[in-house]
């Protein structure tokens, strides 16, 4: 991870990683506004399941998704160690609910890789990139499509 | 630009769109009927005034506009001609396009000539003066200069005065400006009401007016002033006698005090000619050498109080008069009493109607701010009650019932801040009126706007957003709701239709209503509409009001033929969707033939609510408290099965569906029995009533709107979220919304309820 580093420059991107269902996934860093702790959600009537429901985030209302939940993976079980990354998409701001915040990593544009064409599997559309850091395969997630549809609840 | 003269500017357009108010009102006024010569008054003066500031700021365009438009209402003033109905409309068009011309000018755009002159065109031919096209540019404004050095020659408090410039009250000081002997001229009267002062106006500048006519002697008047311990400092004692040698005709004097017409007593009479009473040579010399005058004032004794008391206007300052005192200060004792009888203090005369309040400009962003650090406050404010709470403290100690002193502060900022938000809705209604005349004129109806309740104060914030689909409704009441005049005779009804526009609080909410008495909803035809667009099927039984609720579905516009106003198929959607956003609610009432009403209801602050805090199904819920009528404790004897999945419970002779608050919002499955449990009796403001079964009451209190919309998204049965003490979001019941959705299962059967994760 330290050759990382050196990397840091223009072409490439920086990335949080961490664990979700037991799969590497990673955001682009520049979303990512503060990590926490896991709080009691208010749970919401007619969500989504992968909705758990909003906290207080000093004054203001931060819905919060269970990621393995909204990636069709195995629920966590744990939640009480769960980490939650606020992440901020312009209009919208919102916390993933996720296993464990692994490392930030620098990586080269060039080295990312369109995901191939699977269509078996569910959580394909919420991937935009791949990675290959150390061995390990990177997802990099595609936040627009995670985040609930909006309006979706009006009815 | 420099700074000073940009806030001037700025405040030059925020008094422009009060003038603009005045204006409409004394148009609608007008329409009503009511010649009278000051609301005629009223709308001239607003276009005159705004001509004169766009003079100073050298906005031609807008100057030229307004000067003929003025002309207009001054041949309407001076009675030579009597509007009608037509040369009304075409005022409101005039005025509404001045207020076009204001705003372009403020965000410096132009508009085009085009667009004016037809107006203008058939406002001269209207009023018949062509004359005025050379005239036009006569007008020449004076320049706005920001030495205010020379505002000083008269007391900035009108009744402060006797304070230091003029201690000898019965001192009786002529002072004479510059003149020659002339033939011709007039007495003048002029006595400012308080009015004048309140309104910015300047005595000083009148008399300079004046004195630019021709010679002018000026005496004022200060018998009315009373002694210091009665007098009010906001009150004017002063007037003046003034005496104008000009050969000027009496128009010209009178142009002069064109500005504060209404605002004070005015006498001209034409001057005797063979009044001795000019001054003499002498006099005037005196007066060229005004600064040395008080050196040897003519000082007359008390016993001639009788006579004129006079002062000199200009150049008269505070030390100008000092030298005085040390002398008269007996008598001015011995005068006190005489004076009590004589000049007892003026009641405030039966203070004008047009008054205006005292208020102070605010940058909105301000008041929001100090709105955000209250809530903030109550907040805070909670959490520590709920700390007090925790420690167990007595509750006697002087912690807690500090607290509860502290609780009762927080909640009257609170209101208190939350006033300063509230606004009249009159402004909305008026650019309503612009709508109607505008939307009427393009489809070839008559249409009159009636607005009752435009006092109502309601967030400015609701006001801002209700503009859109408010004006959406209006267009839609003249376009579909109103029949075509022809029609509108054979069905026995004026040619004029009519949309009327309510406002009032009810039940802690504002209910806004738009009625037209147009032909109403004719339900064949919608139901026609519907199932053609697929949005229903044939065989569905809709009752009268399902088939209304239709005209709010996406896609749905009942206009045989597409017009320019409306009818493009976005339409009532938009409408309910913004209404809904702000958490308000509407519904339409129809008697076919009679008119339609659309009646929405808004919350009347979108920032903070009492609400009842309860617990179900282990989730904490704010329950709007002026939704709930009482709380009740059931028993057997109130609960009726009806059907094989629902409840009604019997409140004194009246049956009402019970509803399990837990099952509606899927937090749990419908309980076992619901005897002893706790039931909130919600009403509704179309008179509708609901029982909500809950676990547990525990709280009442004030708390924070939190939007969900903007972060989530809209919930059913949620209007929005809050903050407790212990810093957990509450969510709050939008008890109308959930009633409608209800499912009102409160039995158990084998389909499970789907758990919200």
């Amino acid at each position: 991870m330290t050759d990382n580093e050196k990397l840091a420059d223009k072409s490439s991107i920086e990335l949080l990683s961490f664990r979700v269902g037991g799969q590497d996934y990673s955001v682009d860093i520049m979303s990512v506004r503060e990590i926490r702790g896991s709080a009691k959600a208010t749970s919401l009537p007619h969500a989504p399941s992968f909705v758990k429901g909003v906290i207080n985030l000093r004054g203001t209302v931060l819905p919060i998704l269970d990621l393995s939940a909204r990636l069709g993976l195995e629920m966590g079980q744990d939640t009480e160690r769960n980490v939650i990354i606020v992440v901020d998409l312009g209009s919208r701001t919102a916390g993933l609910m996720v296993d464990a915040v692994s490392d930030i990593l620098a990586i080269p544009a060039e080295e990312m890789q369109a995901p191939p064409d699977l269509a078996a599997d569910e959580s394909r559309t919420f991937v935009s990139a791949l990675t290959i850091v150390d061995g390990r395969m990177i997802r990099i997630l595609d936040l627009e499509a995670v985040m609930p549809p909006q309006g979706e609840e009006a009815a | 630009m420099s700074d000073p003269m940009a806030e001037i500017r700025a405040s030059f357009f925020i008094e422009c769109e009060e003038l603009l108010e005045s204006l409409q009102d004394g148009l609608i006024l007008m329409e009503n009927g009511d010649s009278d010569s000051e609301t005629i008054n009223v709308v001239f003066r607003a276009v005159h005034s705004i001509k004169g500031g766009a003079g100073a700021f050298g906005l031609d365009e807008l100057v030229k506009f307004a000067h003929r438009f003025e002309t207009a209402m001054d041949e309407v003033r001076a009675g030579r001609f009597t509007p009608d109905a037509g040369a009304i409309r075409l005022f409101f068009s005039c005025a509404d396009l001045l207020g076009d011309l204001v705003r372009a000018a403020r965000d410096d755009i132009t508009i085009s000539q085009e667009k004016t002159s037809p107006v203008l065109n058939e406002l001269d031919k209207l009023v018949g003066c062509e004359e005025q096209i050379e005239e036009e540019l006569d007008f020449t404004p004076a320049v706005l200069s920001l030495d205010m050095g020379d505002a000083l020659g008269l007391p900035d408090i009108p009744g402060l005065a006797p304070l230091g410039g003029f201690p000898s009250l019965e001192n009786t000081e002529e002072v004479a400006l510059p003149l020659a002997a002339a033939p011709k001229g007039f007495n003048i009267h002029f006595k400012p009401d308080i009015s004048l002062y309140a309104s910015g106006n300047e005595p000083l500048y009148l008399l300079r007016a004046l004195r630019d006519l021709g010679d002018l002697v000026v005496s004022c008047n200060t018998k009315r002033i009373p002694t210091l311990d009665t007098l009010d400092p906001d009150e004017g004692y002063l007037s003046w006698q003034l005496k104008v040698l000009t050969e000027e005709p009496v128009e010209a004097v009178r142009e002069v005090f064109e500005f504060v017409d209404g605002l004070c007593t005015l006498q001209i009479t034409p001057l005797d000619t063979s009044s001795n009473d000019l001054q003499t040579s002498e006099d005037s010399a005196q007066a060229e050498s005004l600064p040395t005058l008080v050196d040897q004032p003519e000082f007359k004794p008390p016993q001639s109080a009788s006579t004129q008391a006079a002062l000199p206007v200009e150049k008269v300052t505070k030390e100008s008069a000092k030298p005085k005192t040390s002398a008269e200060v007996s008598a001015v004792t011995s005068e006190t009493e005489a004076l009590k009888q004589q000049a007892a203090p003026p009641a405030k005369t039966a203070s004008s109607p047009t008054q205006p309040r005292a208020t102070v400009r605010v940058d909105l962003e301000r008041v929001d701010r100090l709105v955000n650090l209250v809530g903030e406050l109550v907040i805070n404010q909670a959490m520590l009650s709920q700390s007090v709470a925790e420690a167990g403290l007595a509750p006697n100690s002087p912690v807690s019932t500090g607290l509860e002193e502290f609780l009762q502060l927080t909640r009257d900022i609170q209101e208190s801040v939350m006033m300063i938000r509230a606004q009249p809705i009159k402004s909305l209604f008026q650019r309503m009126g612009r709508i109607v005349r505008e939307s009427s004129a393009s489809v070839g109806k008559q249409v009159r706007l009636h607005t009752l309740g435009e006092n109502t104060e309601v967030d400015k914030t609701v006001i801002e957003r209700l503009a859109d689909p408010l004006t959406h409704m209006i267009r839609n009441a003249v376009d579909h709701g109103l029949e075509s005049p022809e029609k509108r005779e054979a069905a026995g009804k004026t040619p004029e239709g009519s949309v009327t526009m309510t406002a009032q609080h009810r039940s802690g909410r504002i209910l806004i209503e738009v009625s037209d008495d147009g032909a109403g909803i004719n339900r064949e035809r919608v139901r026609e509409k519907a199932i053609e667009k697929n949005l229903i099927t044939e065989d569905m039984q809709l009752t009268d009001a399902d088939i209304d609720g239709l005209l709010f579905m996406p896609g749905f516009s009942t206009a045989s033929e597409i017009s320019n106003l409306s009818g493009r198929g976005v339409g009532m959607d938009v409408v309910k969707s913004s209404i809904q956003s702000l958490g308000g609610r509407i519904t339409i009432s129809s008697v076919e033939g009679e008119g339609t009403t659309f009646s929405i209801s808004l919350p009347l602050t979108l920032a903070v609510l009492d609400g009842m805090v309860v617990r179900v199904g282990g989730e904490t819920l704010v329950v709007p408290l002026n939704a709930i009528l009482e709380t009740l404790t059931l028993t057997n004897d109130d609960l009726k099965a009806l059907g094989p999945e629902t409840h009604v419970v019997q409140i004194r002779g009246g049956f009402v569906p019970l509803l399990d608050l837990g099952a509606e919002l899927g937090y749990r499955a419908p309980q076992e029995s619901y005897v002893g449990g706790i039931v909130l009796l919600i009403g509704q403001e179309d008179g509708n009533r609901a029982a909500l079964a809950v676990d547990a009451i525990e709280d009442q209190r004030q708390v924070v709107i939190k939007g969900l919309e903007g972060s989530y998204g809209r919930v059913p049965g949620i209007a929005a979220a809050t903050i407790l003490g212990d810093g957990q979001i509450a969510l709050i019941l939008d008890p109308t919304d959930l009633v409608s959705q209800a499912t009102g299962k409160t039995k158990k059967r084998n389909a499970p309820v789907p758990i919200a994760g």
